[in-house]
């Protein structure tokens, strides 16, 4: 499973400062923290006090490109600021993330997606809101999918997000959300890549760190092949390992634990 | 219907590792040996690079060992005589030498560290191919000899081995003060060959100039251990794994010329048919089937198993027009 490392966000305190002053330290200890932790990408937002979106997004993107080899998870729902990021980024990898399932959120993002040859976080939710059952998210995973092969995109470019609430308060989407990824790993030939807000599912919980890491090695069991979550829980990251392991996806060695930390 | 021709994608490839130096490298090999770069599985030349072909290594001892009696044949003149053997099997066409140091093994005659690097240095002075040295199997004799080796041939990019599991750091130790390759050899299980080959990147050695033995067995022996292992690591390797993508290599001679179907006589199974082609096909044929698995460097005995398994990696080497 990829890990895409949500550190980098101007919601928490020292990044918010350094993208309010343009200093790159900051953004570029935290890329190789999370590296060394485990993380596959890197998730970049500018968080909600970022005045201009379309200055600050792209700066953030072009600090991280000279320090790390990590792909980015481009996270905003401002998609002119998006494509500024993406062109400054100018190279194929990258994850846009993300969207909701309307159409013209659809027709803005996906010819983005193919010109600049980024994947797309597609998001089971809609102006109606979040569905409550699987079979609704199901179907907005295939307008997603079928909305992907008019754009020119593969099933494989999206990563589709059940979306994920807390378990205190809505108890009963966790499994919802299991049974989504169950079956969007059925929906088409090669199959959609899934992937979760996985922090999400503690929110507002006392026990944030052990409700992340077994609901991630749950939705590994249901198919799930990525989440934006914290690279650097190292509970959390050596039971995806462990999890790679018992379901055949790495090859086993004594240090395994170590060696998925160095990929 | 139009048919779409099916192709895998994948993210990872097999090392590239040379064996041997030439003058200009610090050595004074002749010629040198290029094996890997593979990012498909084995001759799939449709989806992607197979840019090397496999090599042919074959195999000498420094001391005169009691090998097949089809074997002695060919080599009679020259089996007590490793410099001689060696230059005879150049002749056959070895892009490389593989030399056994059975002679330091304290039952066969005990030669000291400096006699077995002396062996050594006569062989490079004698061939331009490179050489694959391993020792005499005896633990503590190998991390005495080994060193001693690697530092009388220092420049010339040995591969030399074995490192195992439990005794790998004296010889992947040497091989990085002189800047030799390390054979790597796990018993039939990718676990501990994916694991030896973390110990070795731990002790500083770059994985790219490791080797992986998988240890091999004999058609009709438990050849399908060995092709499904080397399988498995190929697309391990092909998938990213850094400690598989390793180049392989395939120790066939001995485990072909040892099994029952390469000694029995055609008067006792008359069904068999004749001994020695029967023996040399043992030989050519589990080649054959390790090919398909993705094996980088065979080493052999036999000339004429040589020969057939050249020719069957050139045709296997020409990509088909699709």
């Amino acid at each position: 499973m990829l890990i895409i490392g949500e550190r980098i966000n101007g919601m928490f305190k020292d990044i918010g400062v350094a993208i309010r002053e343009h200093d790159p330290k900051p953004l570029q200890e935290w890329a190789a923290k999370q590296k060394a932790g485990g993380a596959h990408y890197l998730d970049v937002n500018t968080g909600p006090n970022s005045e201009d979106q379309t200055v600050d997004l792209p700066w953030m993107v072009s600090v991280l490109k000279e320090c790390t080899d990590l792909p980015l998870a481009i996270d905003t729902t401002n998609y002119d600021a998006m494509e500024k990021a993406l062109e400054v980024y100018g190279k194929p990898g990258a994850l846009i993330n993300s969207i909701g399932c309307e159409q013209e959120k659809i027709d803005r993002v996906f010819p983005m997606a193919a010109k600049y040859q980024a994947d797309v976080v597609c998001l089971c939710i809609n102006k109606v809101g979040i569905p409550k059952s699987a079979d609704d998210r199901v179907a907005m995973a295939m307008e997603f999918v079928a909305n992907a092969e008019a754009y020119g995109l593969q099933p494989d470019n999206l990563f589709i997000d059940p979306i994920i609430l807390p378990v205190n308060v809505a108890q009963e989407h966790g499994v919802e959300a299991l049974e989504t990824i169950r079956q969007i790993k059925m929906i088409s030939n090669p199959p959609p890549k899934t992937t979760v807000g996985l922090s999400n599912i503690s929110q507002k919980s006392p026990h944030r760190s052990i409700i992340n890491r077994t609901f991630a090695v749950m939705a590994m069991t249901a198919g799930l092949d990525s989440a934006i979550c914290d690279a650097n829980d190292e509970a959390l990251v050596d039971a995806i390992a462990t999890a790679r392991l018992i379901l055949n996806q790495d090859i086993y060695c004594d240090s395994y634990a170590k060696v998925f930390r160095q990929r | 219907m139009a048919t779409n021709m099916l192709k895998e994608r994948y993210s990872g490839k097999i090392n590239t590792v040379t064996l041997g130096a030439t003058k200009e490298q610090g050595g004074t090999r002749t010629s040198t040996v290029t094996v890997g770069g593979d990012s498909t599985m084995p001759f799939l030349h449709f989806e992607g690079d197979m840019p090397l072909k496999p090599v042919i290594a074959m195999e000498i001892e420094d001391i005169k060992p009691d090998w097949h009696p089809f074997l002695k044949e060919v080599y009679a003149d020259v089996m007590d005589n490793p410099v001689a053997w060696a230059k005879k099997c150049v002749e056959f066409g070895a892009d490389l030498i593989y030399i056994k140091l059975n002679g330091a093994h304290p039952d066969n005659g005990n030669k000291s560290p400096e006699e077995c690097a002396k062996v050594v240095k006569d062989v490079l002075a004698a061939v331009g191919v490179p050489l694959i040295v391993v020792g005499c199997g005896e633990e503590e004799k190998d991390n005495a000899v080994l060193p001693v080796v690697a530092e009388a041939a220092a420049g010339e990019n040995l591969l030399i081995g074995l490192a195992k599991q439990d005794s790998y750091k004296s010889v992947a130790a040497a091989a990085m003060v002189h800047k030799h390759k390390v054979l790597a050899q796990s018993p039939l299980d990718i676990n501990i060959c994916k694991q030896l080959n973390i110990l070795i990147s731990e002790l500083g050695l770059a994985p790219e100039n490791v080797i992986i033995d998988p240890a091999t067995a004999a058609l009709g022996y438990g050849i399908e251990y060995t092709y499904s292992i080397l399988e498995r690591g190929r697309l391990g390797a092909l998938q990213g794994d850094k400690m598989l993508s390793q180049p392989v290599i395939c120790q066939i001679g001995h485990e072909a010329w040892r099994a029952k179907e390469a000694n029995a006589l055609e008067a006792d199974f008359p069904n068999w048919g004749d001994q020695g082609e029967r023996a040399i096909l043992w030989e050519a044929m589990t080649a054959a089937g390790l090919l398909q698995g993705g094996a980088h460097i065979m080493v052999l005995r036999h000339p004429e198993a040589v020969r057939l398994v050249k020719k069957n990696a050139e045709q296997l080497m020409i990509k088909p027009e699709i």
